[in-house]
């Protein structure tokens, strides 16, 4: 405790005695920017993740051997290769189809870093979704689908009205732990010359040769995570309130 | 050149340098493993003392070294360490240049990723055992150290390991992240036979699956070890 008192301490001091009037002008605004390009990213391949993420789960609940089989080698192989060689393939790799992709007309999609980090991103979190769905479906009890039966409710209702808002309360926290993650993960899109929160770290660090640029970034990043964190903890407490005693 | 060629071992291919790659890359994880696995355990321990600040502290270190990005963790490391060292060496006056090793800075950096989110899978498998074993130790007037050795530790680890095998796997995909600082890592090694022979999308995909050959290994000893593990536990 004393350590990290004096850690606290040491830190606040330090980037007090390192403020620089001239280097907040010229790179404050950058930072900025590089914020929101984090957060953008976040949030569009999360919401395109989740949508891709649906046939996904689907496949992976059913009963189809090879729907199942298929499913299940899309999640395991982008869940068990790191997000970052996923990046550098579809950026750099693809680039030796250039001329075939140029025939086809998408290759202007696929030159341009930004395109090809949230196709990485959104593929790779689709895997992670589908995992997190079809975990909370089937841990919705069976007699819950019976019980419906039963009653002569339609499959598609019974899914949508019964099953489905049970298994997302279960999908709650790792729905949040998944956005934390590609929060964290989106740091990498720096390494491909896109210029999110850490890839404007990295220039303004190149150029002045000041760690206080580093001290930074962990500043906002920290501050990003810890107010999502907060933020799910009181949605899941509202959303869960039902089932308190 | 075909592919063939250009993956194979000797002057001409670049088999291997990519296997000096795996071997680097292998070498990290493992020499992270078990300092994550100690650092995590005790962090864990320091958790649930009954003393507040050591409590505090536990929690910190956790909360800090999952909130940033591993990549982040590693440049913090990396280039602080490279300055505080630098640092030291001015005020002590010394006359030695001194180049910091970034493999000693990617071990310290996952290290710390790794032990933060090990501290909180113990901590839920030491919530997990009921206190009674601990009572029934004590009953038998058997020491506090050898409660913990011989009676928690056991089944510590059996609650702990499916935790700590997710973890194994994070940590081997994090790896790929040293090569931002320069480690000749698996990313590294096909990076440059990429850039070098233009071959990118074959070389990129040889590290795209050698990553999953590693997952595919590591899952398969995983299970033998949970096997093993779970020997002992009547059904």
């Amino acid at each position: 405790m004393l350590f990290w008192t004096a850690a606290g301490i040491g830190l606040i001091w330090f980037l007090f005695t390192s403020w620089d009037p001239e280097k907040f002008d010229k790179y404050g605004i950058k930072y900025w920017t590089g914020l929101q390009t984090t957060l953008t990213l976040v949030a569009v391949s999360i919401a395109l993740g989740a949508i891709i993420s649906l046939p996904i789960a689907f496949g992976r609940l059913s009963k189809n051997k090879i729907i199942g089989a298929l499913s299940f080698s899309y999640v395991y192989i982008f869940r068990g290769t790191p997000l970052l060689v996923q990046v550098f393939l579809i950026y750099y790799g693809l680039g030796t189809f250039r001329a075939e992709l140029d025939a086809l007309g998408i290759w202007i999609f696929f030159r341009d870093a930004w395109n090809c980090a949230i196709l990485a991103f959104t593929l790779n979190t689709a895997a992670y979704q589908a995992e997190i769905l079809r975990g909370a479906i089937q841990s919705v009890p069976k007699g819950q689908w019976e019980g419906a039966d039963s009653l002569g409710i339609p499959r598609w209702k019974t899914f949508q009205k019964i099953i489905l808002p049970q298994a997302l309360i279960v999908a709650l926290r790792p729905y949040g732990n998944e956005i934390i993650l590609m929060v964290k993960g989106s740091a990498i899109v720096a390494l491909v010359t896109v210029f999110d929160l850490m890839g404007e770290t990295r220039r303004a660090y190149s150029r002045t040769f000041d760690f206080q640029m580093y001290i930074w970034a962990a500043v906002f990043y920290f501050v990003i995570v810890e107010v999502l964190r907060n933020i799910w903890n009181g949605l899941e407490l509202r959303l869960t309130r039902h089932l308190k005693r | 050149m075909t592919s063939w060629e250009l993956l194979s071992f000797g002057d001409l291919g670049w088999g291997d340098e990519i296997a000096s790659g795996v071997l680097i890359t292998i070498t990290l994880a493992l020499a992270t493993l078990p300092f994550g696995l100690l650092i995590g355990f005790f962090v864990a321990l320091a958790k649930q003392s009954q003393e507040w600040s050591l409590r505090t502290a536990a929690d910190i270190y956790t909360t800090i070294f999952r909130g940033l990005p591993e990549l982040l963790t590693l440049f913090l490391v990396y280039f602080g360490m490279q300055i505080a060292i630098q640092k030291i060496i001015v005020i002590l006056d010394l006359d030695i240049s001194f180049e910091f090793n970034s493999f000693v800075a990617g071990m310290i950096a996952l290290g710390l990723v790794f032990s933060s989110y090990a501290s909180e899978v113990f901590l839920s498998a030491f919530r997990a055992i009921p206190l009674g074993q601990y009572e029934g130790g004590f009953a038998l007037g058997v020491r506090k150290s050898v409660v913990m050795r011989l009676i928690i530790f056991p089944q510590l680890v059996r609650i702990a390991l499916p935790g700590l095998a997710n973890l194994w796997m994070l940590l081997l995909k994090d790896t790929a992240l040293v090569s931002a600082i320069g480690l000749a890592d698996i990313v590294r090694q096909t990076g440059i036979a990429a850039r070098v022979t233009k071959h990118a999308f074959l070389f990129y995909g040889v590290s795209f699956l050698l990553f999953f050959v590693l997952a595919l290994l590591s899952s398969i000893v995983i299970s033998r070890i949970e096997a093993f593990s779970e020997k002992g536990d009547a059904r």
